[in-house]
């Protein structure tokens, strides 16, 4: 099946910024993908590109089989963005701009999916209403069905959650993730890495214009991240033979980093033969924020 | 073509919406020069002969009228995009590059056409004029809303802010419309500026639609047609390649 997004040894210099370097990435058709990175890694650089906004220093993009360049009118028909930035036409109410997104899309009669959406995205009484009274909340759905009128195969969303408020954030997830059911490729780049985790089934991350991580969810958290064990001891005495395990010690607890849970009976072993007990025990997983943090903080080390 | 219709009904919409700004505001200024000027110049000049003062003014202003609105609708529509951000909504679709220009000349030309014809309708009240050749004059009307429409288009392209489209608007633009024979004939200027006078293209435009009214003019309106028809060609294909290179829109 034809790949939602390749995208292949794409370089981006501006002036004498190399903002992308030789990324190569592919999204299948059907997809919750993440992008994930600190601020100025290239993410949105490399979301222009895709979108047709930027034009790649060198390598290629496609979008559904479509090259951005070459075949720009198919591959932006095929995606739907929804940019960073709040922008809004200030002489339009949100029913005219969406009724001229549908016509520069060739689409003349869409009024009845411009209801549908309108309603789904809680937009219905703010129909009529001129683009510029609506809040930041509220713009940001319009930009949401702006990118969705023309019921595009493949979705991007450029930090949709942006200071939104977490009932309207989980709201949007609803309808974005049925979408993604429905069978819509989603990319999303986010700095709630939460989000990310509970959503995408995979995930790259990109720092300094490279892609330094790619794989699924599961995955990196499993891979990246050893467990993490809190420990009230009595004595309160750490064994020596434990001490390079320790990543923190807190009001009176100790917090050790295991590679996996087969190394907690070591522990275990270990504190009794040095006849200590334990008060207290608990065991946490990581998020993807502490991947995050090890896998950009691995970099810098590097 | 869905597309590049929504385009312009977007494009005649927004100007209509302010239509204070757009249409009365640039009617009711034309209108204070004709009344203005006729009060003071009537009685002492006669440009051509059998042409009364008023009458001579009244194609020169409309035609003034019409180069600046069209200037003003494809320059200010774009560069307000550009500057809200709100142009990716015209580049994220599936939209070509001609369409795109044709969407934004076109909206310059109705609005030209429409501030023009208020214009002219308004100077009628004045003093009635003759209209000897018709279809000339619709055809310099509609080369000189064009020409300045895709002026516009590359001035707000090139235009970083506001700042700098207004000193295009102001220190280009208006001199050239206001130095081209609105208010004189150029045989009445001394032969330098005379000769001056025959390297701006808006002068062309003024004398052959003045032509389309009277059947006098400085220069022929064949070769007045010629030489606007080639600005304008000459300008489109560097709006065109502006476009389609992406220059400052897609970088």
């Amino acid at each position: 099946m034809t790949p939602a997004i390749e995208i292949s040894e794409v370089h981006k210099r501006f002036g004498n910024l190399h903002a992308l370097r030789g990324v190569d990435l592919t999204v299948a058709q059907g997809e919750f993908f993440a992008l994930l990175g600190p601020n100025g890694a290239g993410k949105t650089t490399l979301i222009n590109i895709l979108a047709g906004l930027s034009r790649a220093t060198q390598g290629s993009s496609r979008v559904m089989g479509h090259d951005v360049v070459d075949d720009y009118r198919n591959a932006r028909r095929a995606l739907g963005v929804v940019p960073q930035e709040l922008v809004y036409d200030a002489f339009f109410s949100v029913r005219e701009m969406l009724r001229f997104q549908s016509g520069y899309f060739g689409l003349c009669k869409n009024d009845a999916w411009i209801d549908e959406l309108l309603h789904n995205l809680g937009l219905t009484d703010k129909a009529d209403t001129p683009t510029r009274l609506l809040s930041g909340g509220m713009k940001r759905r319009v930009l949401i069905a702006q990118a969705l009128v023309h019921k595009p195969p493949v979705i991007v969303l450029d930090e949709p959650t942006a200071g939104v408020d977490v009932a309207l954030r989980q709201n949007l997830w609803g309808f974005i993730r049925r979408l993604n059911r429905d069978g819509h490729t989603i990319v999303l780049t986010t700095h709630y890495l939460e989000e990310a985790e509970t959503l995408c089934s995979r995930i790259a991350m990109l720092k300094q214009g490279q892609v330094i991580a790619l794989d699924t969810t599961h995955n990196l958290l499993s891979a990246h991240a050893a467990i993490q064990v809190r420990l009230k001891l009595d004595p309160n005495r750490l064994p020596d033979a434990l001490r390079p395990l320790l990543v923190a010690e807190e009001a009176g607890c100790f917090r050790l980093v295991l590679e996996d849970y087969s190394r907690l009976e070591k522990v275990l072993a270990t504190l009794r033969e040095a006849n200590v007990s334990v008060d207290e025990l608990e065991v946490s997983k990581p998020d993807l924020e502490e991947v995050f943090l090890q896998i950009m903080g691995k970099e810098v080390a590097r | 073509m869905i597309g590049l219709w929504t385009l312009l009904y977007k494009e005649l919409l927004r100007f209509w919406k302010v239509g204070m700004q757009t249409i009365l505001s640039p009617l009711v200024t034309t209108l204070l020069y004709l009344l203005i000027f006729s009060h003071v110049m009537a009685a002492h000049v006669q440009v051509y002969p059998g042409v009364g003062y008023t009458a001579f003014l009244i194609p020169g202003l409309v035609m003034m009228a019409m180069l600046q609105n069209a200037f003003a609708n494809s320059s200010s529509s774009l560069i307000q995009s550009k500057m809200s951000g709100n142009i990716v909504f015209l580049l994220l679709p599936p939209l070509a590059y001609w369409q795109f220009f044709t969407a934004y000349v076109a909206a310059a030309i109705v609005r030209g056409l429409v501030v023009g014809l208020g214009v002219g309708l308004a100077g009628l009240w004045f003093t009635p004029v003759a209209l000897a050749h018709p279809l000339w004059m619709v055809a310099f009307a509609l080369a000189g809303c064009a020409m300045l429409g895709t002026l516009g288009i590359i001035t707000a392209l090139w235009a970083d802010s506001y700042d700098q489209m207004a000193t295009v608007q102001n220190f280009i633009i208006l001199p050239l419309t206001f130095l081209s024979g609105v208010f004189y004939s150029i045989h009445s200027l001394p032969a330098f500026w005379q000769a001056l006078s025959r390297y701006n293209p808006f002068f062309y435009l003024i004398d052959g639609f003045r032509y389309g009214f009277f059947g006098v003019s400085d220069v022929s309106p064949d070769l007045g047609l010629l030489i606007v028809g080639t600005c304008f060609l000459a300008l489109s294909l560097a709006t065109l390649a502006l476009l389609k290179s992406g220059y400052k829109l897609r970088n």
